[in-house]
């Protein structure tokens, strides 16, 4: 990204480079990080599947609660955060280490070496993570909220994440070029923040526990900026590198993404302690953690500015290629669900959203409208580039964006409306508590019906990448890139 | 950008300020804090010979607070009490006071959780509600409290034949109860359950602190 803006920008090839060099070395880097980016990609889509399958029962035991209620392994406790783990360090980890390793790959232009570390690394991963799940549902969950999975499995998961921190130190030691893109800062960043984060949780709370509430306050320090500073600049750094690639556009201002990377860093890793307004913790840290919350506007605004003024005009072209229609989806959550969040964070409002469904429904504006909406969109762009394959069927692409798109819709205005109406009931004592459990019964259902718009999206997304991965039918031929509305021009995914 | 150093710096700064600012600090504050008596003597010392607040809990609550966590009972419930005026928490009784700090520091394992779909428990022990009521609110949350969205925990508990003379410990269902079980059976909770109940009646903010009175 560091070339000359492109001189087409109507183009939607990323191979619309007019030097054969770059290409070929491009092609070179790709085919030296292919085992793994394919290993942890096909591991994120299996934890995608079934964190799918135990977020369903649990949203159907939160309005059925006598369903599968006569064992102590699939209680709502247990399945719930056996559906919070599988998709935050199952499907979020995996997907980051395929796509945001394979992006720093490529921008660091050297083919990598040691890649048997990140296979080891993703092996241990993924055995430390089913160790952990089974752990949970066996009935050794800490109930920690984020670090539930029991002490006996995390040794693996620190191990494996150590391998692919070394990793990402060494691609970065041997990169070529001067200068460093934006998408690098992130990932660079994100890669030494996480392993602080949970490193200094599992010591604080799960081996040498804190006394009392310096528990609570490190458990959100952790959990808030495992999506801060771990998720979010993974999921923007896909942004930044797809973006101005599908359109063959740079990126709008330079300057921009400086302010914005520099003020996430700066504010985001405060804000954590908003979960605990109101509660037993010193008020002046809680103050601490708003402003940082409301501060967090800036760098939202700014990379929303960014992203916006780089695809207007181009409206065709992303709403034609799959990735960027993902992308495009996850960077407008982005900014709709930070704004609520910093409102959020408010005492006053807070005093409502606290401790209801509406917090519910933001994690998962964060989760997964945002940051899984624009991994989505990172598969779509990376799997035809590592494999020399384009995706199979243009339709299953449509199901999974509409099943994904209708169904967090569908949650994420059921949580929200059902959560504001149980803080306002709940702040109102007159009503009786188990009038408010059933006022929010419809909603819950809700969710429940939202929840298989989203497993039929997965599952067609699931066929469509075991079928390219494969290479099964005849399909094997096809030659032009799969985009989702016609094009004179030829383009690529 | 092409200055590294100052990319390194600014990656490890921006997160050793808030490590520092949130968890070192609070560590700091909170972790100097000990045990103490409802009021403090002239002196500004614990009153010698008086009562240490917050309790040490007895072993079969703790025993049941391991049930509370392998459960994943706070994931619905909290144990935190607002102060009056922010929310409802004190007009819906559900402490005396708002909990602080010092509240919670005999506990090798804090839940203040974030998510009410069921009540604060932080003060339930203080609640009229006896051991009967909370035996027949696990096995079926229908049984005392009809609508709610409470999983059952009926494997807590065991169904039995009634050998000779019925146990002292079978649940006491209401009259004509669907949930009771047939004539010459009976339901007696298992050591979990029984555990899990005393730590819920050890739960009680019954007690002044020097910086919380119970006005």
């Amino acid at each position: 990204m560091s070339q000359a803006p492109q001189s087409n920008p109507s183009s939607t090839s990323p191979y619309s480079s007019p030097d054969v060099a770059v290409r070929a070395e491009l092609s070179e880097i790709d085919a030296s990080i292919r085992t793994s980016s394919v290993f942890f990609t096909v591991s994120a889509i299996f934890w995608l599947l079934i964190g799918t399958v135990f977020a369903v029962i649990a949203a159907y035991k939160a309005h059925e609660p006598s369903f599968m209620g006569g064992t102590e392994f699939t209680t709502f406790g247990r399945m719930r955060s056996a559906h919070l783990n599988a998709m935050a360090l199952g499907w979020g980890n995996n997907i980051i280490f395929a796509v945001g390793l394979w992006i720093m790959a490529r921008l660091c232009r050297s083919p990598v070496r040691h890649g048997g570390l990140l296979l080891i690394a993703g092996i241990f991963w993924n055995v430390g993570l089913t160790v952990g799940l089974a752990g949970i549902i066996w009935g050794d969950i800490t109930s920690v909220e984020w670090l539930e999975i029991p002490r006996y499995a995390t040794p693996l998961l620190a191990f494996s994440y150590a391998l692919v921190g070394v990793w990402g130190i060494m691609a970065f030691h041997f990169r070529k070029g001067e200068h460093v893109y934006v998408s690098q800062w992130y990932i660079l960043a994100a890669l030494f923040w996480f392993p602080w984060l949970y490193v200094i949780a599992q010591i604080m709370i799960i081996w040498f526990p804190a006394r009392g509430v310096v528990q609570s306050v490190t458990n959100w320090w952790f959990a808030h900026n495992v999506l801060g500073l771990w998720l979010t600049p993974m999921a923007l750094a896909t942004a930044y590198y797809v973006i101005p690639k599908v359109l063959g556009r740079p990126i709008y201002s330079y300057y921009l993404s400086v302010l914005g990377f520099w003020a996430l860093a700066l504010f985001y890793n405060w804000a954590g302690v908003h979960h605990l307004i109101g509660g037993p913790v010193p008020v002046w840290l809680i103050s601490a953690g708003i402003v940082a919350s409301v501060m967090m506007v800036i760098p939202v605004i700014v990379v929303g500015i960014n992203h916006h003024m780089t695809v207007v005009g181009l409206h065709k072209e992303v709403w034609r290629s799959p990735t960027l229609r993902f992308v495009i989806f996850g960077a407008m959550s982005y900014t709709l669900a930070s704004l609520i969040g910093s409102s959020m964070a408010l005492r006053s409002v807070n005093e409502i959203t606290h401790f209801t469904h509406f917090t519910v429904g933001h994690a998962h504006q964060g989760v997964y409208a945002f940051f899984t909406m624009i991994m989505f969109g990172g598969v779509y762009y990376m799997m035809p580039r590592l494999l020399k394959r384009e995706w199979p069927s243009a339709n299953l692409i449509r199901i999974h964006f509409w099943g994904c798109a209708i169904g967090i819709s569908i949650m994420l205005i059921a949580l929200h409306i059902a959560g504001w109406m149980q803080g306002l009931q709940m702040n109102d004592a007159s009503i009786p508590f188990l009038e408010i459990v059933q006022m929010t019964m419809p909603w819950l259902k809700a969710r429940s019906v939202s929840g298989i718009f989203l497993t039929v999206g997965h599952v067609a997304f699931a066929i469509n990448f075991f079928w390219m991965l494969f290479a099964a039918g005849a399909y094997r031929t096809k030659q032009v890139p799969t985009l989702l509305t016609p094009t004179s021009e030829e383009g690529a995914a | 950008m092409k200055n590294l150093p100052l990319l390194f710096c600014g990656i490890f700064f921006a997160l050793a300020f808030s490590f520092s600012g949130i968890i070192l600090s609070s560590n700091n504050m909170v972790g100097s804090l000990t045990r103490t008596t409802e009021t403090l003597g002239e002196d500004g010392l614990p009153v010698e010979g008086d009562e240490l607040f917050p309790r040490v809990m007895p072993g079969l609550a703790q025993q049941g607070k391991q049930v509370y966590i392998d459960l994943g009972c706070m994931y619905c419930h909290t144990q935190q009490v607002r102060r009056a005026g922010f929310g409802g928490d004190a007009e819906r009784g559900w402490g005396p006071r708002a909990s602080v700090p010092r509240d919670y520091i005999t506990q090798d394992r804090v839940l203040l959780g974030t998510m009410r779909t069921g009540p604060d428990l932080m003060n339930v022990g203080g609640r009229p509600l006896n051991s009967d009521w909370h035996h027949l609110h696990l096995y079926n949350p229908q049984i005392t409290s009809e609508g709610s969205n409470m999983p059952p925990f009926a494997f807590l508990y065991e169904v039995r034949e009634i050998d000779g003379s019925p146990s002292v410990d079978a649940l006491r269902f209401p009259p004509n109860s669907k949930y009771a079980p047939e004539a010459g059976y009976e339901v007696v909770p298992t050591r979990r359950a029984k555990a899990l109940v005393e730590y819920l009646l050890s739960l009680k903010l019954d007690y002044s602190l020097p910086e919380a009175p119970i006005l």
